[in-house]
Order: C-alpha cells, then sequence, then structure tokens
C-alpha cells in the first residue's frame, strides 16, 4: 500500500468516531437503533483501518524499523506560534512507529467489542425504562444514544492520542477523554444511595475529573517546559538523539528529568497511580461497559502510553537525576502492592477490578521506572485485553443479578456485593469460563496465559537489574512479586466468591446467562487474553521461545527507541541501550510459584469450603483491624479530604472572601466612602452655617443700609451731581495717590 | 472616497438609539427590531472589515500606523489639534467583531423585556457605540470620550433595570471606580501632552504620533502606573477588581454580558494601547511588579469564586481570574504573551457572554440564582445545560476549545519572560527569578477553576428536579437557542481551528511588542530609585 494511502488512512482512523458523535448529538439523538448502528459502523471503520495500519508495520522487516522507526507520518500547520510570518507554526500530525502499532492494534479492538457489548448491556430492544438518569434494570436504557455518542467521542479521542506526532494533539486527545470519562461515570447522575458513605456517580464524576485535572495541570506545565526547551512538541524531533543532546547542553540532563516527572504526574492522575488513585475505584459508577473501555482498556493505559511515548527522555532524565527513577519505580511498585492489599478486602465485584487494574498500571510504571520499555509495553497490551475481558465479565455478572433482583422484586440487595453472589457458575456458565481465563490471565497462571508472560518480562527485568547491583530494582522486584502472589489471591477469591458454593440471595438463585451480545465479545476477548502473551515469549525460554516468533514482540516494539538509545549511549547521556536479556530461571521460578501460590491460597481460604450465605469473610477475624484497614482503603480519601479540601474551602471561603476581598478591599472603600461622605457632611454644616450664615449676615447688612440709604434718595438733580462730583474725586484721588506711592506706601501714608 | 466603515459601525448604533426614543412608547417591537437591525449591521460590517484585515496581514516589522486599516480622518476641534480619526489593527478589529457579536447576543438575550424596552434598548445602543468608539478610536482624545460614553449607560441600566437588592450600590461603586480610573489616566494622559514639545513633537491627540514618540525615561517610569492602572481598573486587576462582581451582579443580563465580555476588555485594551504602546520603558520598568498582582488576581479571583452561592457573583468572580491572565500576558512583555492575551479577550469575552446569558435564562424562570436552591436544570431546560459545560469547559482551558488556546501561549509567554534580560529591577525583582513560578502557580489557578465550574454544574443542572418550585419554567425561545449555539460554535471554531484568529491578533500586537524589544535595548543602567526620586523632586516644584 502506497505511503500516501496509510498517511490518509492514519488521518482517518480517529476521524469516524468523532464524526459519529457529532451526527448522533445533532441528528439520531432520538433515533437509538440509528445511534448505534452510527456508533458500531464508525468504530468499525477504526477497526479496519488501523488493522491495516498496523499491520502494514507487522510486516515490514524489524531491522529497517529499527532504523526508521517512524514509519508513517504526516503534518498540517494549526497554530501560528510566536512568529507567524517566519512560518513558524506549532503542526498537528500523526505518526505511526511500532509501539502506536501495537496500540492500533488493541484499542480498536477493544472498543470495539465493547461497542457491541454495549448494545446487549443497555438491554436493546426491550420495552423502554422511563426513568432517566439511573440504572433502568431489565429496560431499555432511555439515554441510550447519548451514552454511544460519548463512548464515540471517547474512542476518537483515544484514537487520537494514540496516533498524534506531538505532546499537544496526545494532550488534546487525552483531556477529551477526561471529559468523557466525567460524562459517562456521571452517566446516571440521578441516581443517590441511601448509605451516606456511599458515592453516588455525580460526585464520582467530579472526583474523577478534578484528581485528574490536578495531575493534568502539572502535565501542561510539563508541556510548556518541554517546548522552552525543545523549541517543538513533536516526539521524534524533540526525543531524538541529536534534540536529547542538544537540550541536555543547555538545561542539563537533571532539569530533563524533572521535566519527565512533570509529565510523569500527568500519568500518575490519568493511570490512578498513588497518590492520586483515589478516583477510579469511585469511577465505577458508571456503566459497566464504561468502566471496561475508559478504566481498564483504553484511558487508563494512556498514562502508560505517554510516558512510553517520552521514554528517551525520562531515560536521560534518569541518567541525570537518579530521583527520577526512584520516583517513578517506586511509585510505581508501591502502588502495585498497595492497590493489590486493598483488592483483598473489597467486596464490590467491580472495585476488585478497579483496585487490580491500579495496581497492574504500577506494574507498569514500575516498569518505566527502571527502564524496562518493552516489558512496560508488553503488559500495557496483555492487560488491556484480560482487564475489559474482566470487566465486560463482571458487568454480565451484574446483569445476571440484576435479573434475578427483577424477577424477586428485590430492589434493596446490591447486585453488585460479591456477598450476594455465589454458585453462579452454573446459572452463567459462558461467563463463568471467560471470567475464568480472564482472572488466570491477571494472576498470571504460567504458560498458557498472556498475563504470566508479560508480567514474567517486568520480574525478569527488574530481577537482572537488581542483580547487577540496582538496589531499588531489586527492592522493586520484590514488591512486585508479593503483589503478584496478593493478585492471584483476590483473583481466585473473587472467583469463588462470585461462581462457586450455592447461590447466597435470591438474586444470584435467579440469576441468569446474559444475551449473546454480551457473550460473544467475551469469548473473543477471552482468546486474546491468553493468545496475545504468545507474541513475548523469551527466545531462550526452552521448547516455546523458539517454537513461537523468536519475541516477536521484543523487536517489534524494542524498534521504537532502539536506535535512539543506542545513539543515546554513544553519547554518554544514558548508561544502557535496550537490551535483550539473558534468560534466567530464577525470576521465572518466581513469578510461578507467587501466581499459583496465590491461586492455591485464594482457593484454599474461599473454595475449598465455599461461604454461605450471612456468614462473614474468612479473613475477616484473623486480620483483625488490618481487615478494617484495607477495607477503608487505607483511609486514603478522608486523608485527602482533612488535608487539601477542607483547608482549600476554608481559605477560599473565610480568608480570601470574607477577610480580604469584603473586609480589608471592600472594608477600604467603604471607609474611604464614609469619610468622603463625613467630610461632606461637615462641609455642609459648614456651608450652612458658616456661608451661608455669612451671605445671610452680608446680605442682612445691605438691606439695612439700603434703608438708610433710602433718605439719599432726594429725587433732586442737584445733589445727585455734587455727590457724584464728591465721590469721583475722591476716587481720582485715591488713584492718583496710589500710583504716586505704589500700594504699600499709600496703605502706610494713609495710616500715618 | 472608500466607504466609512468603522464610522458606521460606531455610529449606526447611536444613530438607532436616537430613532428608538423617537419611537412612541408603545411600539416596543419597533425598537427591538430596530436594535436588532443595528446590531445585525454593525455584524456583517465587522465579519467584513475583519475578513478584510486577515486577507491583508501587514509585515511584521510594520510600525503601528502602518497597520491600521480603514482609515478615516477628520478634523474636529482643530484649535487643540483634536481629530476625529478611526482606523483598526489587528486587535482592534478582532475586539471589534467581538464587541458585535456580544452585542448581538445582548439584543437577543433581552427580546423578552417588558420594562420599559424602548429605554433600555436606546442606552444599550449608545453602550455598544462608546466601546465600538474606544476600539476604532486612534486619537487619545476621541478615545476617552468613548470611553465615557460607553460608562455612562452602565450606570443608568444598572439602577433601572438591575437587581433591586443591589443596583444603587453597584452602579454607584462601578461607575465612581472607573471614573476615577479614567480621569487617573487621563490626567497622566495631559501631563504627557503637554511634555510632547519637549520631545521636540507638536501636541497632537493621534496616537499614531505618540506611538512613536520616545518619552525621557524618567518620565515614562513615572507616569506609567497612573497611565496603565487607570485602564487596568477597568480589566479589573486586583485589588482594584472589586466593582467588577458587584455590577455583574446587579445588572440586567445583556448589560452583564456587554460588562464582562467587552467592556472589562475595553480596559485592558485600552491599558496596551494608551499605557503600554506608549511608554514601552515605563511598562518593562513596572511589569515585573505588575505581574504579581496578576497572579492575585487569577488564585484569588478563582478562589472566591469557589465559595460563592450565586451564580452571577461566581461567573464575576471568574471573570476577574480570567482577565488577570490577560494582563498577565501583558506582563509577559513578549509576543507570546500578548497574543495569548489577545484571544483570550476574545475568548472569554464570549464565554462571559455564554455565562451570563444561561444565567439570565434560568434566573427569568426560577427568579432564583441561588445555587443551594437551584438543581435539575439539565431536565427542565436542556440546551442551557450543554452550553453551560461547553462555556465551563473553555473557561478550564480544555484544549480543542479556545480557552486553552488563549492560555497555552500566556503559560509559555510568562514562563519565557524568565528570558527579559532585563538590567534594572524594582524592589530586587528580576524577571528571570520568578516568571516561570509566576506561569507555574497560576496554572494551578486552573485546578481551582475547574474545581467552582464542577461544583456549579453539578449543584444547577443535575440531580433533583423540583418541578413544583417554578411556576414560570418555559422552555427556551428560538432566539435564546440561537444566540446559545452562536457563542458555542464561535468557542469551538476557534479552538479546533486557532488559524482563523491567532495571525490577526498576532499582527495587532506586534508592534507594540516590537516597541517593547525596541526600548529595552535602548534601556540603559540607571539607578532606579534615584531616577523616581528626582522625578517626584521636580514634579513637585523643586529644581
Amino acid at each position: 500500500m502506497s505511503e500516501q494511502t496509510l498517511q490518509t488512512l492514519t488521518w482517518l482512523i480517529p476521524a469516524g468516531p468523532l464524526l459519529a458523535f457529532f451526527l448522533i448529538v445533532l441528528f439520531t439523538k432520538h433515533n437509538r437503533t440509528l445511534s448505534w448502528v452510527l456508533a458500531w459502523v464508525a468504530i468499525i471503520s477504526s477497526l479496519v483501518m488501523g488493522w491495516i495500519v498496523a499491520f502494514s508495520l507487522f510486516l515490514t522487516d524489524t531491522h529497517e524499523l529499527a532504523a526508521h522507526p517512524v514509519a508513517i507520518a504526516d503534518a498540517v500547520d494549526w497554530l501560528p506560534f510566536g512568529d507567524f510570518a517566519k512560518g513558524l507554526w506549532l503542526q498537528m500530525g500523526v505518526a505511526v512507529d511500532p509501539l502506536t502499532a501495537v496500540m492500533l492494534f488493541m484499542v480498536p479492538f477493544a472498543t470495539t467489542m465493547i461497542f457491541i457489548y454495549s448494545v446487549g448491556y443497555h438491554n436493546y430492544g426491550k420495552p423502554r425504562g422511563d426513568k432517566l438518569g439511573v440504572p433502568n434494570h431489565g429496560k431499555e436504557e432511555p439515554l441510550f444514544s447519548r451514552f454511544f455518542a460519548f463512548m464515540c467521542l471517547f474512542a476518537g479521542a483515544m484514537l487520537t492520542l494514540v496516533v498524534a506526532d506531538n505532546l499537544l494533539l496526545l494532550f488534546v486527545g487525552w483531556e477529551i477523554m477526561g471529559l468523557c470519562s466525567y460524562s459517562l461515570i456521571g452517566f446516571w447522575y440521578a441516581r443517590e444511595y441511601d448509605n451516606p458513605k456511599a458515592t453516588p456517580p455525580r460526585k464520582a464524576a467530579i472526583k474523577a475529573f478534578m484528581t485528574t485535572r490536578v495531575a493534568d495541570v502539572v502535565m501542561l506545565l510539563g508541556i510548556v517546559f518541554f517546548y522552552r526547551v525543545f523549541g517543538t512538541l513533536n516526539f521524534s524531533e524533540a526525543l531524538s538523539a541529536h534534540g536529547l543532546e542538544e537540550a541536555a547542553g543547555a538545561v542539563g540532563a537533571g532539569a530533563l528529568g524533572i521535566m519527565a516527572l512533570l509529565l510523569f504526574t500527568g500519568t500518575v492522575g490519568k493511570s490512578a497511580q498513588w497518590p492520586l488513585h483515589v478516583w477510579l475505584p469511585d469511577a465505577m459508577e458508571g456503566p459497566t461497559p464504561v468502566s471496561a473501555i475508559i478504566h481498564a482498556a483504553a484511558m487508563v493505559s494512556a498514562g502508560v502510553y505517554m510516558i512510553l511515548r517520552i521514554f528517551p527522555l525520562i531515560a536521560v532524565g534518569i541518567e541525570g537525576n537518579p530521583a527520577v527513577s526512584l520516583i517513578i519505580g517506586g511509585i510505581g511498585a508501591f502502588t502495585a502492592l498497595m492497590a493489590a492489599t486493598i483488592a483483598i478486602a473489597q467486596n464490590d465485584v467491580k472495585r476488585v477490578l478497579a483496585y487490580s487494574t491500579i495496581s497492574q498500571l504500577g506494574y507498569m510504571v514500575a516498569a518505566i521506572g527502571i527502564g524496562a520499555y518493552v516489558a512496560a509495553a508488553f503488559h500495557l497490551i496483555t492487560h488491556a485485553f484480560f482487564k475489559a475481558l474482566l470487566f465486560l465479565g463482571s458487568g454480565s455478572i451484574i446483569h445476571g443479578m440484576e435479573h434475578g433482583a427483577e424477577h424477586v422484586h428485590d430492589h434493596h440487595t446490591d447486585p453488585q456485593d460479591m456477598m450476594n453472589m455465589g454458585g453462579l457458575r452454573q446459572k452463567m456458565p459462558k461467563t463463568f469460563w471467560t471470567f475464568l481465563i480472564g482472572g488466570f490471565a491477571l494472576s498470571g497462571f504460567p504458560i498458557v496465559t498472556a498475563g504470566f508472560w508479560s508480567k514474567d518480562e517486568i520480574l525478569a527485568d527488574a530481577w537482572f537489574q537488581g542483580s547487577a547491583g540496582n538496589t531499588l530494582a531489586m527492592v522493586i522486584f520484590w514488591m512486585l512479586a508479593i503483589a503478584a502472589a496478593l493478585t492471584a489471591f483476590y483473583t481466585m477469591r473473587q472467583i469463588a466468591l462470585t461462581f462457586f458454593g450455592e447461590p447466597r440471595t435470591p438474586l444470584a438463585e435467579h440469576a441468569h446467562e446474559s444475551g449473546r451480545l454480551m457473550v460473544w465479545p467475551l469469548i473473543a476477548l477471552s482468546v486474546f487474553a491468553v493468545s496475545a502473551g504468545w507474541f513475548g515469549i523469551p527466545e531462550e525460554f526452552p521448547i516455546l521461545g523458539p517454537a513461537i516468533n523468536n519475541n516477536f514482540f521484543h523487536h517489534f516494539v524494542g524498534a521504537t527507541v532502539e536506535e535512539t538509545l543506542h545513539e543515546l549511549e554513544e553519547l554518554h547521556l544514558i548508561g544502557h541501550g535496550l537490551e535483550t536479556l539473558p534468560f534466567n530461571p530464577f525470576p521465572l521460578t518466581v513469578s510461578i510459584i507467587v501466581a499459583l501460590g496465590g491461586l492455591f491460597l485464594g482457593w484454599w481460604v474461599y473454595g475449598r469450603n465455599p461461604l454461605k450465605a450471612g456468614e462473614p469473610d474468612p479473613l475477616r477475624a484473623p486480620l483483625g483491624p488490618l481487615y478494617d484497614f484495607l477495607e477503608n482503603k487505607w483511609y486514603w480519601d478522608e486523608l485527602y479530604q482533612l488535608i487539601f479540601i477542607r483547608p482549600t474551602v476554608y481559605i477560599s471561603e473565610t480568608i480570601v472572601y470574607e477577610v480580604v476581598d469584603r473586609g480589608i478591599i471592600d472594608g477600604t472603600l467603604h471607609l474611604i466612602a464614609r469619610t468622603v461622605y463625613t467630610i461632606g457632611h461637615y462641609l455642609k454644616r459648614f456651608e450652612e452655617v458658616v456661608i451661608s450664615g455669612g451671605v445671610d449676615w452680608v446680605k442682612d447688612q445691605f438691606l439695612a443700609m439700603a434703608r438708610e440709604t433710602r433718605q439719599i434718595q432726594t429725587g433732586k438733580v442737584q445733589e445727585y451731581i455734587l455727590a457724584s462730583t464728591l465721590v469721583v474725586s475722591a476716587l481720582a484721588f485715591l488713584i492718583i495717590f496710589f500710583i504716586n506711592y505704589g500700594w504699600y506706601d499709600a496703605i502706610r501714608a494713609l495710616i500715618q | 472616497m472608500e466607504f466609512p466603515f468603522l464610522s458606521v459601525i460606531t455610529l449606526s448604533p447611536i444613530v438607532a438609539a436616537i430613532i428608538i426614543l423617537m419611537l412612541p412608547e408603545e411600539r416596543k417591537e419597533n425598537a427591538r427590531m430596530l436594535g436588532l437591525a443595528a446590531m445585525i449591521l454593525g455584524l456583517v460590517l465587522s465579519v467584513y472589515i475583519y475578513v478584510a484585515y486577515n486577507q491583508n496581514l501587514p509585515a511584521p516589522d510594520a510600525r503601528w500606523a502602518e497597520t491600521l486599516m480603514f482609515v478615516e480622518e477628520h478634523s474636529w476641534i482643530p484649535g487643540v489639534n483634536i481629530n476625529y480619526i478611526l482606523g483598526v489593527d489587528g486587535m482592534s478589529v478582532t475586539l471589534v467583531l467581538l464587541t458585535a457579536i456580544v452585542g448581538l447576543g445582548g439584543v437577543l438575550i433581552s427580546w423578552g423585556i417588558e420594562d420599559r424596552p424602548r429605554e433600555f434598548y436606546a442606552f444599550f445602543m449608545l453602550l455598544v457605540a462608546g466601546v465600538h468608539g474606544v476600539f476604532v478610536a486612534v486619537d487619545g482624545f476621541l478615545l476617552f470620550f468613548f470611553y465615557e460614553l460607553a460608562v455612562l449607560p452602565m450606570y443608568v441600566m444598572i439602577v433601572i433595570w438591575g437587581w433591586e437588592k443591589t443596583r444603587e450600590y453597584a452602579a454607584m461603586k462601578l461607575t465612581l471606580y472607573l471614573l476615577i480610573g479614567s480621569f487617573v489616566s487621563f490626567i497622566a494622559f495631559l501631563v504627557l501632552y503637554f511634555q510632547m514639545p519637549t520631545i521636540g513633537l507638536e501636541r497632537t491627540f493621534d496616537l499614531r504620533v505618540w506611538a512613536e514618540a520616545d518619552f525621557p525615561r524618567t518620565m515614562q517610569i513615572v507616569w506609567f502606573m497612573p497611565l496603565f492602572l487607570g485602564f487596568a481598573v477597568l480589566a479589573g486587576l486586583w485589588p482594584f477588581h472589586n466593582w467588577s462582581p458587584d455590577g455583574h451582579v446587579a445588572a440586567p443580563t445583556a448589560v452583564s454580558m456587554i460588562h464582562a465580555g467587552v467592556l472589562m476588555k475595553l480596559g485592558a485594551y485600552a491599558s496596551m494601547r494608551v499605557g503600554i504602546q506608549i511608554l514601552p520603558e515605563g511598562t518593562i520598568y513596572w511589569m515585573p511588579f505588575i505581574i504579581l498582582l496578576t497572579l492575585i488576581n487569577v488564585i484569588y479571583g478563582s478562589l472566591i469564586a469557589m465559595r460563592q452561592r450565586d451564580m452571577k457573583y461566581l461567573i464575576g468572580y471568574s471573570s476577574v481570574s480570567h482577565m488577570g491572565l490577560v494582563s498577565m500576558g501583558f506582563a509577559a512583555l513578549n509576543l507570546r504573551g500578548f497574543t495569548g492575551a489577545g484571544i483570550q479577550m476574545v475568548s472569554h469575552g464570549i464565554m462571559t457572554a455564554l455565562f451570563f446569558s444561561v444565567v439570565g435564562m434560568i434566573y427569568d424562570r426560577t427568579h432564583t440564582r441561588d445555587m443551594d436552591e437551584l438543581s435539575g436544570m439539565a431536565k427542565a431546560l436542556p440546551w442551557t445545560v450543554v452550553a453551560f459545560i461547553i462555556g465551563g469547559l473553555v473557561s478550564m482551558g480544555m484544549p480543542g476549545l479556545s480557552g486553552f488556546i488563549a492560555e497555552f501561549p500566556i503559560f509559555l509567554g510568562v514562563w519565557d519572560g524568565g528570558d527579559l534580560n532585563l538590567t534594572n529591577t524594582i524592589f530586587g525583582l528580576n524577571p528571570a527569578n520568578y516568571y516561570p513560578i509566576i506561569a507555574i502557580l497560576s496554572a494551578l489557578g486552573i485546578i481551582v477553576t475547574a474545581a467552582y465550574i464542577m461544583r456549579a454544574i453539578n449543584a444547577v443542572f443535575f440531580g433533583e428536579y423540583k418541578g413544583e418550585l417554578w411556576h414560570d419554567m418555559r422552555p427556551l425561545l428560538a432566539i435564546d437557542k440561537f444566540a446559545l449555539v452562536g457563542f458555542c460554535v464561535c468557542l469551538i471554531i476557534i479552538g479546533v481551528f486557532p488559524s482563523v484568529i491567532a495571525p490577526v491578533v498576532e499582527a495587532g500586537v506586534t508592534p507594540v511588542v516590537n516597541r517593547l524589544i525596541e526600548a529595552q535595548q535602548a534601556a540603559t543602567i540607571l539607578d532606579t530609585v534615584q531616577t523616581v526620586a528626582t522625578n517626584l523632586l521636580a514634579l513637585f516644584g523643586g529644581a
């Protein structure tokens, strides 16, 4: 296919869903059938074009790609910047390199599956629900069109972000996704809960938006810094060896590390890393397809994708400032471990998955922190497949439970609480098997599942660096290994509580397998949840390595940065380039042990003797207060309320508004006004008493004088003449006198 | 002779106002139609001159006088060399277009006014004429004249049609602030006018001459503050911002729209045209200090907006915060900052007009603006929620909308301000040390913006709809929807295709920035404290 065609196709990948958004909003809002058909057509067109573009790279020789990673690129002028007349424009463009290609393989596919699933999930074709902004169990969602409109906008934004060739366009997609996330989390905007501790969707939406917003603003500053240092926002220009060399020469590698951290803050928000992870669990208030696409497969991965994009910058930054490695790797590993512990004590089927998402994203971030580029990308892709699968599976479970709730007319039992489930294996066999596959992939069940290979690669990288003397990497290795064991444990707990044993409530008793539109996507995704890992089996792995693809993923994605890192290494800006690790059985053994051990322990506690109705969680008693601590999510929400939100409200309310604005500024103003008024008041008094009084007195005197002088008016002409003559002579005398002597002497002469 | 576009744009509202006043009291419909016709005429002509200007952009090194288009020149008061000179550069042609858009929106939104609509429309026309006049005036005296013409109708309209509770207080506060501000500016302006012969110029009010004048450095430093601050008051510069939220709240919807949408830009524009452009060395001297005030504007305005319950106060303080970004763009002292400031003026103008029209629509139907009382408006007035959310996203700088196109260059420009190689510093402040920090801190203001916008959206539009409370609830008029859609379209177009506006604005601010660059190159090292001291001495009749 010609380069021109591929460029056009790349531009068109995000166009379809974006167009569909406008068409649905403007024209097909009231026609539900047309709305979802439009959405499907749009996303399938993206899928087809995305795969054509992706496969055009998959089929290219990896050595050729390593020499020229950006296989497809095109850009147009967008914003005149600084000196438009000198032709300095900020450009907007698309670029496809191997990393983009694997994303273009995964994102449209997962999105398409979720779009298909959503039609079933919102009960298309059933009687129409009449309650706006709340779930209509078993009835068709009345805001069906709106849902698809935002899903399309979201998909368009995510695809824009993936194909963006510069940081600004990436940020555009990033922010639009944030907005879609807001409107989709708050999709059931009128939903309220009796429990005051529960977060209604409205609040969850705001929390998600605000938390990520905090991070985005810091990221924006990173972009500003980036532009100032590199003079461009284009990835391939700025993050080439040449560009980085100049930048490091200009501001120093340490400053590049700061820049990397500013941008990384965006990831902390978007990918829900500690300390900004608090929004993601509450985001589960949105409809389940939303959780699957936004909060598992696509949007939260975007954060990791972004730091993969700027990886050369991070690599240089780490070299210039070791704290960068500590912060990124430390945050990742801590998040992975912390979220895994919380997931153990959650009972909401979706919240368990939410914490597991946070935890798995932590793996990827930790991998970046220790420079394991390919491993992070690999886990990003496999995780997207199996986490989308798990979320859709949980949606199917909830759907089945809601069906049961409709059947028994029970609207008080929470259909998402795993304690109310049990025995769903017989009721929903297809959901069970696909969920089991997803769960095993998440736990890293050895050899077969995708999750095993990608997680193993991260652990292997950490081990390799740790044994080479990097203490941080060693600590990360053990933290991630423990987190992996916990992951397997809580996954087994979830599977056991949901599917094993006997139904614990009438809801579960009357649950019911979901329709075809929901089950098919589960099956399709479960195929990938298993097979996606086979593309990244290390070459040295006995039998499987050479048999399958020779670690295609590593060579292909590695080609994205291989050349740049090599050049940087020669420039001594980084310690070592991209390496293929020597095969080491130790980390492999560890990952097999933790996965199987965790699964077995989970089965031992929850699966061997499935919970009966009314029984408490078997861990509650042995863990005691620790269980409360985990159940309450380490009390992060309460802490943030105390140290951020309340002081801000206090400052804005009391200090800034009451004291400064209304107190000092207005007070000064009113004081001036009152002073002026008071002065005016006294002036008025002065005028009344002194001036008016004075004038009155003068007037009175005049009147009195006039009365007296009236007597001279005798009417005799001679007297008038006489008087006039006298006056004139006197005046003449005075004038002459004054002129002769001058004023001063004249007065003196008169006085004397 | 060329068709006098600018005179027609400026004076046609006045003509319309006179005709409206001559109509009999009961012919309300005619008054409305006349006002609408005048505004449409203005919009059509504004679009025309904007497009014409866009197609003939001046070279980046052109002097200001060369960048002016559609110049009209007539003698007015020859005795003191005051002339009627109109003309537009890239900045003013954009603001003329903005005024025309907001003015038309204002007429549409006020369609339902039943209390003396004749007088309302007449005053509204006068207000629009005054604003247009300031933007197109090339003669300094004319600029002040139009400025006062704009302030006066504000007072009358707030007092007569405003919110009963605060209108007298607010109108008085606003008028006094603005008049005193312009008075201070005018004194500075006159002082410079009388000093013109000392630098070898004939006394004139022609700003084209002023834009080339090189006043002595000391004089620039002394007189910059009054000249700039007088107008900056109108742009809501902290701590002189206080009139603005009170004024917004008390004003009727259309006046709030013009007030926040255009009138505050008038202050920013005039402070650039008369303050910065005339006294570049004074600008360079004082801006590192003024930027601190603008930073306070940004943070402080948004923090206060967060605790407001009255929607109009919320938008009023958010305006204070956003206008702070405009002044901050100026204070960056470079092309990016100025361009960003120019785009921010347009973006914020349309955005606030949108906000106020939404609030007006809700208030007309519910008779309250209290966010604690309102809820569920999304159900009753679905168009308003979409419009308000789009406005809110602009306000928090969402990429893809106009706010981002404005704020991103401003932050970049301010950060770049660290490159200012200033030899002189005031109060020991050297921009290189703290401009990047200012950029960072002001960006954090965006977070607070997001918080109060989200809070407002959540409280007013979502939640339970209590239909029984609102007896006056009725659907929006087609006119209202038209206005909302128009505003939203503008915001989106600028955001997606910034090239429709950015080159024009940039062409407008380039001469000003060039002048700053020249001044900076010419600046010599002086002990500034001594400079100020000697000047003050000279001022108060010393040797």
